[in-house]
């Protein structure tokens, strides 16, 4: 089952990526007080309602040999960044991100305010202030982040194709290998395939939310919460 | 310090300004002033969380924040400790880690030490090992002290942080500022809206009422002698009338009013004012007394005829509600009302003395 286990690396490494620089993005987000603040929720938010083919369309355009970085990874590492397993991990961190900077703005700014007032006026200073008092209280929304980028990913069908290029063991998700399984009229190899993601992802549901019972539902933001 | 904050308000109202320019020293002075009178944004200027449109702010020699030269200390680095209305503790942190926060950069020893030698003060060390959600709210507000005076601080704040306390909870923690400050002798700037704490306190009072100093001194001459009718509200003054200046008798010091609405005539102290302008008093419903019939021979210059509106009992106290060519608030005792016989209905004179009617600015 390499297409599982491509699957699986594919959601873990862009759930980790996207906790990396969520944050940051989302701590900006949630204090910044500049007015086209709106232009940037935008931005972020995009993916949620972009066809995924417009967005894996740009992607490959922008990836592949004769794009503007795919022409940059070609000069530092020699081959196109389209069409390899990175390039899928890059396109899948730009897919899923409002999936991770939502609930993490939602949980950064439920913190109250007096509380970061009170931490700076006994000596704390900004990163201090988000490592032990902004981070400890937003677990649940870190947590949520990570887990709804994971799922997100692993579902992935459009981006993915698009981008991948559906190569056996370097780009062949899951997602795309039932499909092809199907188009191939080969069911019963589609249906294993189908069962064992479905059962993996509700296990790793469970488990997140057996563990912290303060997730939310995975409606992505709910301001103010 | 000399500070102008200018904040825009939503809608159409025109913007809070707050205007002020004062000096505390050592020892509890008492920012008093009713709710909206811009108390607790002076002390976020103070402590550096909001930054003041122009002025300056200064503690001793060290300038915390002037427009002129356009310095302004980030409030990590004022060593000032503030406390607010809520305990506002770490909710995630024991009491023993909330108290230490401030001191995290002294060697654990040190840091133990100094957390500890504070919440046995403050009478709360043995609730070290718990969490926020485990103690009460007078307990909570003791840590909260606890916390701010850790890092030695130069200054201290504290914004009503009695409120919803009961008395004996607020009296004792009073008694243990007092004793600290007694070994630390820091400049506390108290706020309240309450006279009671403001008597318990009582140093040195600064009153603020729509953004500006109205008065300074001690707690006498400040809330026995209100300027401005909010002022005098947040006093207890219960008693509010309006009187149009008939003559000023200059020699005696008093000048002779006739109460709107009415013909009764009022004898006032003397104030800046003219025959024919407007007046507003303010008059203690302690200070009224009431008498069933037209007293003589009496020191009291205003005697005024009324019915009696309303009778309600409140504890020791009784409220009357008297007309007498305005509604007067009066307060008598339980006994009073029984001798008396007093009764809606029944014909009574008000005795007012000339001083106990305080001449308001608006």
């Amino acid at each position: 089952m390499e297409a599982l286990w491509l699957s699986l690396r594919l959601a873990a490494c862009t759930a980790v990526i996207l906790l990396l620089i969520g944050m940051p993005l989302a701590y900006w987000l949630a204090q910044t007080r500049w007015r086209g603040k709106f232009l940037a929720e935008s931005v972020v938010a995009l993916p949620l309602v972009l066809p995924p083919t417009v967005l894996g369309f740009y992607l490959l355009v922008a990836m592949g040999a004769n794009g503007p970085i795919g022409k940059l990874w070609v000069a530092l590492f020699g081959h196109t960044l389209a069409f390899t397993f990175f390039g899928l991990v890059v396109a899948s961190v730009l897919y899923s991100l409002p999936f991770a900077v939502q609930p993490l703005v939602a949980a950064f700014e439920s913190v109250d305010g007096r509380l970061l007032d009170a931490a700076a006026v006994l000596g704390a200073g900004r990163w201090r202030t988000f490592r032990e008092i902004i981070l400890p209280l937003s677990v649940p929304g870190v947590i949520t982040a990570a887990v709804l980028s994971f799922s997100h990913t692993l579902g992935e069908f459009g981006v993915v194709l698009m981008v991948g290029g559906n190569m056996p063991g370097i780009t062949r998700t899951v997602s795309i290998d039932i499909y092809d399984h199907v188009q191939s009229l080969e069911y019963g190899a589609a249906n294993r395939m189908a069962i064992a993601l479905l059962l993996i992802s509700f296990a790793v549901l469970s488990t997140i939310y057996a563990v912290n019972r303060r997730v939310w539902s995975p409606w992505p933001v709910k301001r103010g919460e | 310090m000399r500070l102008h904050f200018e904040r825009p308000a939503p809608g159409n109202h025109t913007p809070f300004e707050l205007d002020v320019d004062f000096r505390i020293g050592r020892g509890i002075t008492i920012l008093f002033g009713p709710s909206g009178a811009g108390k607790s944004t002076l002390l976020d200027c103070i402590a550096g969380l909001l930054k003041p449109h122009s002025g300056r702010v200064a503690l001793g020699q060290r300038v915390l924040q002037d427009s002129s030269t356009g310095s302004c200390l980030p409030p990590q680095e004022r060593k000032i400790a503030y406390l607010f209305q809520a305990p506002t503790l770490f909710p995630h942190m024991t009491v023993e880690q909330n108290a230490g926060f401030g001191v995290a950069d002294l060697a654990t020893e040190e840091r133990k030490a100094a957390v500890y030698y504070l919440l046995e003060v403050f009478g709360v060390a043995h609730l070290a090992r718990r969490k926020p959600g485990q103690i009460s709210g007078g307990e909570a507000q003791r840590v909260a002290l606890a916390r701010a005076l850790a890092p030695s601080p130069r200054a201290v704040l504290l914004d009503e942080p009695l409120k919803g306390l009961d008395a004996e909870l607020k009296s004792s923690i009073v008694d243990d500022l007092r004793a600290w400050n007694r070994a630390n002798w820091l400049p506390i700037l108290y706020v309240t809206h309450q006279r009671d704490e403001v008597d318990a306190l009582g140093e040195s009072v600064i009153a603020l009422d729509g953004g500006r100093v109205v008065s300074k001194g001690v707690p006498f001459a400040v809330l026995d002698a209100p300027r401005t009718r909010r002022l005098a509200h947040a006093a207890g003054f219960e008693n509010y009338l309006r009187a149009a200046v008939l003559e000023l008798r200059e020699a005696d010091g008093v000048m002779r009013a006739r109460l709107s609405g009415s013909d009764a005539e009022l004898e006032l102290p003397l104030g800046y004012a003219a025959v024919g302008d407007h007046v507003h008093v303010a008059i203690r419903a302690g200070d009224i007394m009431l008498a069933t019939q037209r007293p003589s021979g009496i020191s009291a210059r205003n005697i005024l005829e009324g019915t009696i509106d309303s009778v309600e009992v409140r504890g020791a106290t009784v409220v009357c509600r008297v007309n007498a060519g305005a509604m007067f608030f009066v307060h008598v005792t339980p006994g009073a009302l029984r001798s008396l016989e007093i009764v809606a209905g029944k014909r009574v004179w008000l005795v007012i003395k000339t001083h106990s009617c305080q001449l308001l600015e608006e």
